[in-house]
């Protein structure tokens, strides 16, 4: 089972009939059929999250990030992307055994997601009024006209001046951040009890991602969604993220609370992502980087996925993988996390070499 | 929109001019006395040449003549044939035949094309697709007479459900195996143009947007997919329907249809400048309409090219 079930029992919403976690993702593994051979994109990524949560999934492109979420939604491409095995519970039931009606009624409704290239994500040729009153009229039923009433009040809650006229304009007519604005209420339109926001704010730039973030963190908390929020920038998440889980080739190699994680990571790759971060006081100097690039997933290394990259490579890394080690209210897949975790200042350094002065207390 | 309309429209004045000056001249340039051959076997009196040089104001200089021409042709004075018939009433029976016969074949080309495109860019590599593969790349290769002639026998002769020679004055139904001949070639890139515009938009971002929206997968297709995959095949659909107004020669000639195409082929072989230069100048103009059309209906299509 899941390491997330030792945890404090979940907050629940009111009226919760279910055992868990609001939605739990259980030992999932996803593997890509291609012509080249069978490239496994998952394997074996559990997390979960709660009514009033932000989890942010951390990781490089090719980590399985994105692929988690779209297996959650139910919308991965098949072929080339199959489910080989684990359990995606939502509310207690497992998608992956529900019919497609079923899976496509929660769709929105239940679990929402929020692209990262709005431009693209939405359809060019429909005003957003029309794809955002979409939802209203084809889920609930509604009129034309009471579809048009609810997608100007969304434009409204999510901070667009004009909704008005705004409505009647197709996504080129938006600015960028607008755009985002306006995936983000269409995906809040049937008020799903998860939000997936699937690196939202990448395509933007740095204060208009700022506002993002800002008015997703408003919404979650306004109606105590649960929020996935799938990044690279480990700017965005100190702000916003709850708990953090850090990807690798599929893996989940890291899993903290938000604070902790900072404080003291415990795995070679959360440090490298952290050293990676420009930072003032270090200006001049020439910034860390993580050696060497992500594994393709048709030939993952033997023994720790990471180690070929990892400063910190011993022989036993090269021939075992490690297991989610629990540290105690935290979980790192690492021979070494013990002693990363009991590390002090000057033992960092032995430990990963030349990257110097890894975490400011 | 309205800008983008009447800007499309005034574009049309100079193409139109710089068009019908172009056939204008190399109708009347082609070698030899035109009307020399036309009292049989006598050579023509010099009077009858004479007035027919001055009938068509050829003793003008070039330029001069052709706006006379096109002064007659504002006030839909379309001249007479030189057997003296109106080429206006010639165009009046031929015409309409060819507008049935150009509309019976986009619908069954459009229809057919698209509906095959549609089902095999969905799926591909399955059965079906491979299908419509192989029997477009026939229908590609195959000259148009072949089909004609191979479906007027089948239908016409062997099994007897068409007449092989439709009437003076055909209905649709009697257009509708002459209409498939025409359409048969232009299908087949119909269907590849829409099966490769299908799977490409299918992989498109807002296609995933509409499916995460818990759309059906029949909503998903036929408003999201087919919309945007549509605005590339509407356009070749436009221009089709110029390049059938122009008449199909050896359609017409196949099923013995008195349309547009056999009026021109016949002008053109007893070189009767002054029948073809004005059917032609109509048919330049329906196919400049049909694409302004069609340049209109992609604008309403596609929002984004209205403000380029």
């Amino acid at each position: 089972m899941s390491h997330a079930a030792t945890q404090a029992a979940p907050k629940k919403s009111a009226g919760a009939d279910y055992d868990g976690h609001l939605l739990e993702v259980d030992d999932l593994h996803v593997e890509f059929r291609t012509r080249d051979g069978v490239a496994k994109v998952i394997n074996g990524v559990s997390y979960h999250v709660d009514h009033g949560e932000t989890l942010a999934v951390l990781g490089e492109s090719g980590s399985g990030k994105s692929v988690t979420a779209q297996t959650i939604m139910g919308i991965l491409d098949t072929p080339p992307g199959f489910v080989t095995g684990g359990e995606i519970r939502f509310k207690g039931v497992d998608m992956l055994k529900q019919s497609k009606e079923a899976r496509r009624k929660i769709r929105a409704a239940g679990i929402a997601m929020v692209f990262q290239d709005a431009l693209s994500a939405l359809n060019p040729v429909f005003t957003v009024g029309f794809q955002i009153g979409e939802l209203f009229r084809k889920r609930l039923g509604m009129s034309r006209k009471e579809a048009r009433q609810r997608a100007i009040e969304l434009l409204d809650l999510v901070k667009i001046p004009n909704p008005k006229e705004r409505v009647r304009q197709y996504p080129h007519e938006f600015s960028g951040g607008m755009r985002q604005r306006v995936m983000i209420a269409m995906s809040l339109a049937l008020d799903p009890d998860v939000l997936i926001a699937d690196e939202p704010t990448t395509a933007l730039d740095v204060t208009v991602q700022a506002q993002i973030m800002d008015l997703l963190k408003e919404i979650q908390q306004e109606r105590d969604m649960g929020l996935i929020l799938i990044t690279h920038d480990l700017g965005v998440v100190a702000d916003v993220a709850d708990r953090i889980a850090v990807m690798y080739a599929g893996r989940i190699v890291e899993e903290a609370d938000c604070a902790t994680c900072y404080r003291k990571p415990c795995h070679p790759y959360t440090i490298g992502l952290l050293n990676s971060i420009p930072r003032m006081d270090l200006k001049g100097q020439e910034l860390a980087t993580i050696k060497g690039l992500p594994p393709s997933l048709l030939h993952i290394p033997t023994g720790c996925t990471f180690h070929p990259r990892c400063p910190m490579a011993q022989e036993i890394c090269r021939t075992t993988e490690p297991p989610l080690l629990d540290l105690g209210g935290r979980w790192s897949r690492c021979h070494f996390a013990e002693d990363l975790k009991n590390r002090d200042q000057e033992q960092s350094a032995i430990y990963l070499g030349d990257q110097k002065g890894l975490i400011s207390e | 929109m309205g800008r983008y309309a009447l800007r499309r429209l005034l574009q049309l004045i100079p193409v139109l001019f710089g068009t019908t000056f172009l056939i204008y001249w190399l109708v009347w340039s082609l070698p030899g006395n035109a009307f020399a051959g036309k009292c049989g076997p006598r050579l023509c009196e010099q009077s009858y040449i004479d007035e027919m040089r001055d009938r068509y104001n050829l003793d003008d200089p070039l330029i001069v003549q052709y706006f006379k021409y096109m002064w007659d042709m504002v006030r839909f004075d379309f001249g007479t044939t030189y057997s003296g018939e109106q080429v206006s009433e010639v165009l009046s029976t031929a015409l309409p035949i060819t507008m049935k016969l150009a509309l019976v074949a986009v619908l069954i080309e459009g229809v057919i094309g698209i509906t095959a495109g549609v089902l095999t860019g969905l799926k591909r590599g399955g059965f079906l697709d491979n299908m419509v593969l192989v029997s477009t790349l026939f229908l590609i290769s195959l000259p148009v007479f072949v089909v004609g002639f191979l479906l007027q026998y089948l239908f016409g002769v062997k099994w007897g459900i068409i007449d092989p020679s439709v009437s003076e004055d055909p209905s649709f139904s009697e257009l509708i195996i002459p209409g498939l001949v025409l359409a048969s070639g232009q299908m087949a890139y119909i269907s590849r143009l829409t099966r490769s515009s299908i799977a490409e938009n299918n992989r498109a971002d807002y296609v995933r947007t509409a499916v995460a929206k818990g759309l059906t997968r029949g909503r998903v297709v036929s408003v999201h997919l087919l919309r945007n995959s549509l605005i590339p095949i509407i356009t070749f659909l436009g221009a089709e329907i110029g390049t059938f107004m122009g008449g199909a020669i050896v359609t017409e000639g196949i099923f013995n249809i008195q349309g547009v195409g056999g009026v021109v082929f016949d002008a053109v072989r007893g070189q009767e400048a002054g029948t073809v230069v004005p059917i032609v100048t109509v048919i330049v103009l329906i196919y400049l309409l049909a694409n302004l059309i069609v340049d209109l209906l992609y604008a309403v299509l596609d929002p984004r090219i209205r403000y380029e």
